[in-house]
């Protein structure tokens, strides 16, 4: 069984008003699509039985810094069964920030997504727990922004006295 | 053998006050291994018997700061731990020394980034610099040495003499269980 057709044409089925942007490179197959259902197509691709994407092994995001649709949230999911890789890919606007959190469907999602909210900013609709990763709480900027300098933001991380 | 073979009966020796203490305190200097990342390898290993630390009398590694005397910051301050590091150093009782051991401690290091401290001088007071990445264990040791060095020159008088009261902090009373 092909997977690399088989994973299209499944989803053309179980969703069809919805658009999929399928791309083969290198071998690796993404998909794109748009933000709000990504709950429904990653519970489809976890729990089909031909399919079972059982491990999400990341979630990050692109800063495309002039581009209209300004940040691009990946995830990197695996099929133990079928030993087989798919990248899912959605965009994510400045202007609404936000996109809805799959830590209900893989679990091992949730810190995945904070440490994306921490470095990127991008808000996860109905996520348990949204706190920052590796920044102080208190801290007020995305470090992986592109307009975040690289040696930070002068007095944005109190030191203590000497 | 050595020493005990000029004591016949009761010997004696005259010293300054100055000298006695410096020479106890450099030979007896008791680290707390700050040891933060890959720096901290090579600060095992000066412990080892091959390095072997405990032929300058520094072999006590302790783990808590109450019991040390000289901070060996072995590796990469972020600005997330720097509030921890100067906590564990004002719990050191004085006189204390502080090492920066290696090339991020010093100065960042390679970590050029928003995240790591530019140099841990910037919130403790440190004595040596030691340069590297990583320093081998042989340049912990001659640091070590450089320390016994300024220990022993430096006069008891010299050295900060505050009183709890001075910092400002009030010890709280003391909850004596009395049995009836």
């Amino acid at each position: 069984m092909d997977l690399k057709a088989v994973i299209p044409q499944k989803l053309k089925e179980k969703f069809p008003s919805v658009e999929f942007e399928v791309t083969d490179y290198r071998d690796e197959l993404t998909i794109k699509f748009d933000k709000k259902i990504v709950v429904e197509i990653c519970t489809f691709l976890k729990t089909d039985a031909d399919l079972e994407f059982n491990w999400c092994s990341d979630v990050t995001a692109i800063d495309w810094a002039t581009r209209k649709n300004r940040f691009t949230v990946v995830y990197n999911i695996f099929s133990i069964k079928h030993n087989f890789r798919l990248r899912l890919k959605a965009d994510v606007d400045e202007s609404e920030c936000s996109i809805d959190t799959v830590s209900s469907v893989w679990k091992a999602a949730n810190w995945q997504e904070r440490e994306t909210y921490d470095m990127y900013g991008i808000k996860f609709n109905n996520h348990p727990d949204l706190r920052r990763m590796y920044m102080p709480e208190e801290f007020e900027y995305y470090p992986l922004r592109k307009d975040f300098p690289l040696m930070g933001i002068p007095g944005s991380l109190p030191l203590p006295k000497k | 053998m050595g020493l005990e073979s000029y004591i016949k009966d009761n010997g004696f020796l005259t010293t300054q006050l100055n000298a006695i203490i410096g020479w106890a305190r450099k030979n007896s200097v008791w680290p707390m291994p700050m040891g933060i990342s890959c720096c901290a390898i090579e600060m095992m290993a000066v412990g080892d018997p091959k390095y072997d630390i405990a032929r300058f009398g520094s072999e006590v590694m302790r783990f808590t700061p109450r019991q040390c005397d000289l901070m060996i910051v072995a590796g990469t301050v972020t600005y997330k731990m720097a509030p921890v590091v100067r906590k564990i150093y004002d719990q050191m009782p004085d006189p204390k020394w502080v090492i920066a051991m290696g090339a991020c401690t010093s100065s960042g290091g390679m970590y050029r980034s928003y995240s790591v401290v530019q140099g841990i001088d910037q919130f403790l007071p440190v004595d040596i610099y030691l340069a590297g990445c990583p320093p081998r264990p042989d340049n912990l040791l001659h640091a070590l040495m450089m320390i016994q060095d300024k220990i022993g020159k430096t006069k008891a008088s010299q050295f900060p003499n505050i009183t709890i009261e001075d910092k400002g902090i009030k010890l709280p009373e003391l909850n004596v269980i009395q049995n009836n």
